[in-house]
């Protein structure tokens, strides 16, 4: 068996106790995933699974054995940035830097959440099929991933600004 | 972490054989059991991975629904048929972790959410029952703001910690499993225990017990459903208190009542006095903080959380008011 990390095969470790973030970071020298508090508390180790975002600190590697991993590494697009990081850098989506990643990778699969009907904590009518991206939903959509710089405000634009509309200047 | 194997299960039959092991823990999303691990507060020998057995909701032949506990918590709250019968479990579920935990976590491991007490984790420091039986409990007298009310012992006062959980008791669910003594099923309500002398015993598995399903009974009142959490940030951070709720007015009278709540006790609370409170009353705000009330007349504060017990009666009172169209 073997995994795929941004589209090449790579054999899982053989000591199940190591995460996916330790083998993205330490084994495969994938430094752009970060970790944080190791504990599902922050979102900055955040990675796509089968396109779907999950937590690489509280991942076995081993589980994710078959599996098709997508890292910041792998958003780029013929060397050329993903729309959503050069948005990032249009709208101060960041100052440290440090939760970037995360937020990025995060933000690309909500988008997908979204766009099939997947409901959130402030959807007001369940039943329905369309939901507005407005920055309520989008806040709690990306509650998960935390930035201490403050970023949020850029974080919300850029998204927006890439998947929806470019707010007013 | 402590060294442990990993395996994965392809069936139940292969899994229950793997289960029955020794150190043996069934290893859903992992989001509780792997960071328990990495605390060494949990240190299991072998982890099955049971992620790959059957993760469908079906409707069952009675009118309700069937869920398997494979099931990530996103699908679950993304599930039509849920979303219009069963509201409560959907609003119970989005408000929940994030979204990227709710993408991993599954409903079997969900049910399974260890306490979130301080003292628990705090593996080096602190004494705790739940840890090590017979210890002692140093959030008693110690920092118990998030702590229960009601239903504790002197040998813990730490809360069950899931969402998901307190719409499931107010629903009447009903767990699935299977062991090697069979298969059988247990009332939501009974799954979870409370403390007494025996804090480190949450629940009635048993050993190698694997949970197969949660069956949602037809429940029509379920339709006019709310769940509300109130907590420290207005996302991504455990409950204060819960409330997870369903009603029926008939003539401006409660005919039918389910209400559990959250983040008062060691098990998700069914709210049976008030529900028994409810149900021929007018359905207005002054009967509804009276059932609030009736519930609530033993809960027990200890130093910090106090405020617990007026915020659960505002609260249940909001929801029920919310419920029956009133404003509160």
């Amino acid at each position: 068996m073997s995994l795929t990390i941004n589209g090449a095969s790579v054999t899982p470790p053989s000591d199940p106790r190591v995460s996916l973030l330790d083998l993205l970071r330490e084994n495969l020298h994938l430094t752009g995933t970060k970790k944080g508090r190791n504990q599902g508390a922050c979102g900055a180790c955040t990675v796509l699974v089968d396109g779907e975002r999950v937590l690489s600190c509280l991942t076995l590697a081993v589980q994710v054995d078959g599996r098709s991993v997508t890292t910041i590494e792998g958003l780029m697009v013929d060397g050329a940035m993903h729309p959503l990081q050069q948005a990032f850098i249009d709208h101060d989506g960041f100052q440290c830097g440090y939760c970037t990643p995360g937020q990025i990778c995060s933000a690309v699969a909500m988008v997908d959440e979204w766009r099939r009907g997947s409901p959130s904590h402030v959807t007001g009518d369940l039943s329905s099929d369309t939901i507005d991206l407005d920055h309520d939903e989008l806040r709690e959509r990306m509650s998960g991933n935390l930035c201490r710089c403050g970023a949020h405000n850029g974080i919300v634009d850029a998204i927006l600004a890439t998947y929806v509309q470019e707010p007013a200047a | 972490m402590i060294e442990f194997t990993y395996a994965r299960a392809s069936d139940p039959a292969q899994a229950l054989m793997l289960g029955a092991a020794e150190g043996a823990r069934y290893l859903g999303g992992g989001t509780n059991l792997v960071d328990l691990m990495r605390e060494t507060i949990e240190a299991p020998r072998e982890l099955v991975d049971v992620t790959g057995l059957p993760a469908e909701i079906s409707e069952t032949a009675q009118g309700g629904l069937l869920i398997g506990a494979a099931v990530r918590n996103t699908a679950l709250a993304e599930h039509p048929l849920l979303r219009s019968r069963y509201p409560v479990l959907a609003r119970a579920v989005l408000a929940g972790a994030s979204a990227q935990i709710r993408n991993m976590a599954t409903v079997g491991g969900n049910m399974l959410q260890r306490t979130r007490c301080g003292y628990f984790y705090d593996d080096d420091g602190s004494r705790c029952n739940k840890r090590v039986p017979g210890q002692g409990c140093d959030a008693l007298e110690g920092f118990n703001r998030n702590h229960a009310i009601l239903g504790a012992s002197s040998a813990c006062v730490a809360v069950q910690p899931s969402d998901m959980n307190v719409a499931l008791t107010a629903l009447g669910a009903i767990v699935h499993l299977d062991g090697s003594e069979g298969a059988r099923t247990v009332p939501f309500g009974d799954f979870h225990r409370l403390p007494g002398d025996t804090p480190h015993v949450e629940t009635v598995l048993r050993h190698g017990e694997l949970i197969t399903g949660i069956e949602l009974p037809a429940l029509p009142v379920a339709a006019n459903s709310a769940y509300r959490k109130v907590r420290d940030r207005s996302s991504y951070a455990f409950a204060l208190i819960s409330v997870a709720a369903a009603l029926r007015v008939e003539d401006g009278i409660v005919a039918e009542a389910r209400v559990a709540l959250g983040g008062v006790a060691h098990k998700p609370w069914r709210a049976a006095k008030a529900e028994a409170a409810l149900v021929g009353r007018p359905a207005n705000e002054a009967a509804f903080r009276a059932a609030a009330q009736a519930e609530l007349a033993e809960a027990k504060p200890l130093r910090d959380n106090g405020f617990k017990i007026e915020l659960a009666e505002r609260t249940l009172t909001a929801v029920l008011a919310d419920l029956a169209g009133e404003k509160a």
